[in-house]
């Protein structure tokens, strides 16, 4: 603290450290960062470098796994797409229109974040299973949404739909109105409006929703083994390849899987970090 | 036509900020019927469900012991991870918003990380802390202590994927709000306790407490890192998730939905509660920026800045 003053004349970039607490809550900070978060996921690594190269390499590319992969990716993807649509189109409603019960709908777009995850997969499998309300009328069709991969889907839709809303709403709050009567003064449709002006603004906040519903999307897993039906090979999503290692107390392949999916989630994060950082230089506001 | 002809400029303003009525009242429409089919008619099942068979053999099932137990659990799990996170979530909002240092992005990045990493992959890490061929598992054997498969491992899991809801809701607003008050608060003689106490907590709660119900709600409701770490005792080290599970996979539909019903109604609450913050958050901000800019409302300089 003596030494502050003479810094703070020196250099101007950060004000002193007036206010107490720094070591306290910062040590306390990375403390408990550890003992909860890094020394955890680091024994995830250690564990997996007990396997040689060609056993963790068997691990994780085995037909079963690679199925899984193939199923978690994919659904996730068409999930997360679905919802970028359905979510903007949530968003600008909200934003953009009046009706009745808006604070309602608002409120009940939370619900996903609020609702437990195994209550969301008992429900919705309730609800598609043949005999279920939905279900019984999509049968006779010969459409099936549960026990296949079109029930993972639909309950990873569930699961994302906040995350695209709650990205692009604040964004389409603050568009300024100038902009669109400044295109429809030169002589654009509202539909030239829209692709022109209004979408490439809240273009990033899309995306940065669409990594956010995707990231959470690939490690789901109290929603989807409900609904999923999980049949090796077919509707068998990764998390539950990892639970079906370890109850065989394959704890090496276990980790080893689930080395893969962290790596992934990480990679995912980051993007989602990047895609915020471009986002804040592109509306110019602190997000 | 009328309207057109009578005030052009107006009608005029209007078309270029809005869209004709039929796309107005389609878009509408199908967003609302897709909220419908995902959101309202789940949560409505859930309690159909539960109702099927009347609200006797609803009640019965909730008065089941192994019922009380997993609700029980879910309350002391909840009851130890909240205030763990809550504490954290202060500590790394302080230290976060209110100082510059280096490494601070890819400290808020490890923040955010438990978000993230999947549930099970969450649960998994711990077995392979605490579990029987663990790191620690030897040890703990020899001084029989039990944390996987066993309460203190489904708190920790808890803890873990409940680990950034407090401190990711305090960062952004603590950093919104500056420093200058502390500073002032510090150079008029209050200590660092004071100033926090009666400067910085005033000014964060309503973030504070919507961080809280969130991390709450994920708490009471998380199921699959806890479904690793558990090994599903009835009785025991089932938590109400768990249990529904249980009771689902039993074939006992109606007792699984009476005990889910519970868990939506939590979700429920919190989303009440939450929409009631963020209206009472909206006042508070409009108050602020009716008050003359002399006389600025203790409560929300936030909207000042």
């Amino acid at each position: 603290m003596t030494a502050l003053p003479e810094k703070a004349l020196t250099k101007r970039r950060a004000p002193a450290k007036v206010l107490p607490g720094f070591n306290l809550t910062l040590g306390y900070t990375v403390l408990y960062l550890s003992l909860i978060v890094l020394i955890p996921l680091s024994a995830l690594v250690f564990k997996t470098f007990t396997l040689t190269w060609d056993q963790f390499w068997a691990a994780v590319t085995g037909p079963r796994v690679m199925a899984s992969y193939r199923l978690t990716f994919g659904a996730s993807l068409i999930a997360a797409l679905i919802n970028v649509v359905f979510g903007l189109l949530v968003a600008w409603v909200l934003v953009r229109y009046n009706f009745f019960g808006k604070k309602i709908v608002d409120a009940l777009v939370d619900l996903p974040f609020a609702l437990p995850t195994a209550v969301a997969g008992i429900s919705l499998t309730a609800l598609l299973a043949g005999n279920g309300w939905v279900g019984q009328y999509l049968e006779p069709l010969g459409i099936q949404l549960a026990f296949n991969p079109n029930g993972v889907v639909i309950a990873l839709i569930f699961i994302g739909l906040p995350f695209v809303v709650r990205t692009v709403q604040p964004i389409l709050e603050d568009a300024e109105k100038e902009l669109e009567e400044a295109a429809t003064c030169l002589g654009a449709t509202r539909w030239q409006t829209f692709t022109k002006v209004i979408f490439p603004s809240i273009a990033p906040a899309l995306l940065t929703g669409f990594a956010m519903a995707f990231a959470r999307a690939i490690g789901e897993y109290g929603s989807v083994i409900f609904i999923a039906g999980n049949m090796p090979m077919i509707s068998e999503i990764t998390p539950l390849i990892i639970i079906g290692k370890l109850e065989q107390y394959d704890y090496a392949g276990a980790t080893a899987v689930a080395l893969v999916m962290l790596v992934f989630s990480f990679i995912l994060l980051l993007i989602i970090n990047a895609l915020q950082a471009w986002q804040r230089r592109h509306t110019g506001a602190p997000a | 036509m009328s309207a057109a002809t009578l005030n052009p400029s107006a009608r005029r303003a209007q078309a270029g900020t809005t869209e004709p009525a039929w796309v107005r009242y389609t878009l509408i429409g199908v967003a609302l019927t897709f909220m419908f089919l995902f959101l309202v008619l789940p949560l409505a099942a859930v309690f159909t469900e539960a109702l099927r068979k009347g609200f006797g053999a609803y009640f019965e099932a909730l008065q089941e012991p192994d019922a009380w137990s997993a609700i029980r659990l879910t309350l002391i799990t909840a009851l130890i991870a909240v205030p763990l996170n809550l504490v954290f979530g202060v500590c790394a909002a302080w230290a976060i918003a209110k100082y510059e240092f280096k490494g601070k992005a890819f400290l808020t990045t490890l923040v955010d990380l438990p978000f993230s990493v999947s549930p099970v992959v969450a649960g998994l890490i711990y077995v392979l802390m605490f579990g029987a061929q663990g790191w620690f598992g030897p040890w703990l054997q020899a001084h029989d202590i039990k944390i996987v498969f066993a309460v203190p491992g489904i708190v920790l899991a808890t803890v873990f994927v409940t680990f950034p809801f407090i401190a990711r809701e305090l960062i952004p607003l603590m950093q919104a709000q500056g420093n200058d008050e502390e500073q002032a608060a510090i150079v008029l003689g209050a200590t660092g306790w004071q100033t926090f106490w009666y400067v910085t907590l005033p000014n964060i709660k309503w973030g504070l407490i919507y961080g809280v119900i969130l991390c709450n709600a994920r708490a009471m409701g998380e199921f699959g890192a806890v479904s690793v770490v558990s090994g599903h005792i009835r009785g025991q080290t089932n938590t109400m998730p768990l249990h529904v599970e249980i009771l689902y996979n039993e074939y006992q539909s109606v007792a699984a939905f009476a005990v889910a019903s519970l868990l939506a109604l939590l979700a429920l609450v919190t989303l009440v509660i939450k929409s009631v913050i963020e209206w009472r958050h909206e006042q508070e901000l409009k108050a602020a920026a009716d008050t003359p800019p002399e006389r600025p409302l203790a409560s929300s300089p936030g909207a000042l800045a």
